[in-house]
């Protein structure tokens, strides 16, 4: 009896030594996680702060709260610079490159997934090189094209720039999509008779629309994001992109943080709109390379 | 258009008629991802579909590349006359005495080392996560939101609280660290690993969520065995997690190896234009230099084709990769 006493009090240590452990892990891990997450947060805190104060006010009181949120700054910033006219050129450009890389990019992954196609192999081995190609060194001889061609800060020349830069990742990931449509479905089609084309407007884009709503999603934050092509090929003011403008607003207001924080506020906010609507379908279109391999 | 790929699809057909036999064992692989039940089109239906993005590809990426080759053998000329000269390889001799552009892609090797750092980071964040501690869903979206800010807006506000009197070094002076307050972008020999750190700051949201995605789809009969066996965290990490995430892993190395190649140009040109004294050019910065500002066309395009021959080499890691788990059926 005293044994068994004796066991039951081991095991009943143990058993708090262990929650003990358990419950040491569980604050060192909220420490961790909550460590990092003050240190990603910290600089949108600081930008959306300072954008609330005064210079006046940021000067004696860099880090803390603002005494009192002030929106004349985002006012002076939003007259200040041509944020508006520099919105329209990032929506024009996005929306414009997005939606045809995105139908061209359906319409090319359509064969090269589910078509029997001898030369889709390579031809998706090509896509995943290209997708990697830096872009620096495709505009330098595209900016002489565009050059001769007469085309330089264009709207035009842009889109086509931007359409051709993302289509191989666009097709690559449609590819990895398409290839999960059930083959049946296709089967059917074709002992109905439908025609490819039919098939592929009735079977392959319903069933692929989230797929291609995540494209859109990548797609459309990377465009938004870029600066070396709009900076090379879009040196007329009427045409610069937020992204650029944001820069040149920075230099232009050095002097001034609060202003230049809340000019990035403004030019971050259409993007965190588009981020939380599509969250779901960005995340799966981010990670679709590296957890399916 | 449809001319041109109805042609292409002739000759096309018989090559790869030819090519088939040769090709046992692909084939069979192909069979598993490109099942049995895939559509029969008619001949040259699938050039079609296809042309249009083939035709860009062809404009954005093969021709600019062919020309990127000749540029570099060549002093290109401004205007008419400046003529355009054949000059062999001079532009990569000179390119090779610059120390500039060695230091270039000295400042890129250099930027890899964020991509351990960033590994590291992203597997133990990503294996906490995965033990699902109360509201792990909120730290996930809020570790991710760096990555969807743009590198301009980060670019700008990090410059700011890196200033010699930004909130940084104030808050290194307010909890005793005075020693190491410094501006940080305006020496030399901390402009770099500053620049490193904000692309770690940025990027590593990207790597903790593919590799708590990466967990989430593997069977959690794993942990829950090693658990019930008395495994502790790090043996789980270490036995279990590890060995799970190592696709996950090879690949966000890759992608980011190829950002630190090809893919800072907006960091530096928003956060140091290269300097002070140079510290922070990069081979992009480098290239765009030499051609928008010092118009010296042939000597930029040298150095991208040198950049192009780094970078091909990476492109062949990630396309080997991509076979091989394609083969071992992560696909």
């Amino acid at each position: 009896m005293a044994t068994t006493e004796l066991a039951s009090a081991d095991f009943e240590r143990s058993r708090r030594a262990s929650r003990r452990r358990a419950r040491v892990g569980s604050i060192s891990r909220h420490a961790v996680l909550l460590a990092f997450t003050v240190a990603a947060l910290f600089p949108i805190y600081f930008m959306v702060s300072s954008a609330l104060k005064t210079n006046a006010d940021f000067a004696g009181n860099q880090l803390g709260l603002p005494h009192t949120p002030v929106f004349s700054t985002i006012e002076s910033a939003i007259s200040g610079g041509s944020i508006f006219r520099w919105l329209t050129n990032s929506l024009i450009f996005t929306a414009a490159s997005v939606l045809i890389s995105t139908a061209l990019a359906a319409l090319c992954a359509y064969p090269l997934s589910l078509m029997r196609w001898r030369p889709s192999r390579w031809l998706l081995t090509l896509m995943i090189a290209l997708m990697v190609i830096p872009p620096i060194v495709l505009i330098v001889p595209l900016f002489q094209m565009v050059v001769e061609l007469n085309q330089l800060s264009t709207y035009r020349s842009v889109i086509v720039i931007y359409t051709g830069i993302m289509l191989p990742f666009s097709t690559f990931l449609l590819v990895s999509f398409f290839s999960t449509i059930p083959r049946s479905l296709l089967e059917a089609a074709r002992i109905d008779g439908a025609s490819t084309w039919r098939t592929f407007r009735s079977i392959v884009l319903p069933l692929g629309a989230p797929a291609i709503v995540t494209v859109i999603t990548v797609q459309a934050l990377w465009v938004w994001n870029e600066v070396l092509i709009a900076v090379v090929f879009l040196q007329k003011e009427s045409l610069r992109t937020l992204m650029v403008g944001l820069t040149l607003f920075n230099s232009r207001y050095q002097v001034d943080v609060p202003i230049v924080m809340a000019g990035m506020m403004i030019g971050t906010i259409p993007m965190l709109l588009v981020y939380l609507v599509g969250q779901r379908f960005f995340i799966r279109g981010i990670t679709a390379g590296g957890v399916k391999g | 258009m449809n001319g041109r790929s109805a042609d292409q699809t002739g000759t096309e057909a018989v090559a790869l008629g030819f090519r088939a036999r040769r090709q046992g064992r692909q084939a069979q692989r192909r069979a598993s991802a490109q099942e049995l039940g895939a559509i029969i089109p008619k001949r040259g239906v699938p050039w079609l579909y296809a042309a249009p993005t083939l035709l860009f590809v062809v404009a954005i990426f093969a021709y600019p590349i062919v020309t990127l080759v000749k540029y570099s053998l060549e002093n290109v000329g401004t205007s008419q006359y400046l003529p355009t000269t054949y000059v062999g390889t001079a532009n990569f001799s000179y390119i090779f005495k610059d120390s500039l552009f060695i230091r270039a892609i000295e400042n890129n090797l250099k930027l890899f080392l964020c991509v351990p750092v960033m590994v590291i980071l992203a597997v133990i964040l990503a294996t906490i996560l995965y033990d699902r501690p109360r509201g792990w869903k909120v730290y996930r979206v809020l570790l991710f939101l760096p990555y969807i800010l743009s590198i301009p807006v980060v670019g700008i506000v990090f410059s700011y609280l890196f200033t010699y009197n930004g909130s940084i070094n104030e808050i290194l002076r307010g909890t005793g660290l005075g020693f190491l307050a410094k501006d940080w972008l305006g020496t030399p020999a901390w402009a770099l690993p500053t620049i490193g750190f904000v692309i770690i700051w940025k990027e590593l949201g990207f790597g903790i969520i593919l590799m708590n995605a990466r967990l989430l789809s593997v069977s959690e009969e794993y942990f829950e065995a090693a658990r019930v066996d008395g495994a502790g965290w790090w043996r789980r990490l270490w036995h279990i997690a590890l060995p799970q995430l190592v696709p996950a892993i090879a690949f966000f190395s890759i992608v980011e190896l190829i950002n630190m190649l090809s893919w800072v140009f907006a960091y530096i040109y928003v956060i140091s234009l290269g300097g002070p004294e140079n510290s922070t050019v990069v081979t992009e910065f480098y290239i765009y230099r030499q051609v928008f500002e010092n118009n010296a066309i042939g000597v930029g395009a040298a150095a991208g084709v040198v950049l192009l021959g780094v970078v091909s080499v990476l492109i062949a890691a990630r396309m080997f990769m991509h076979r091989r788990l394609t083969a071992y059926g992560y696909d």
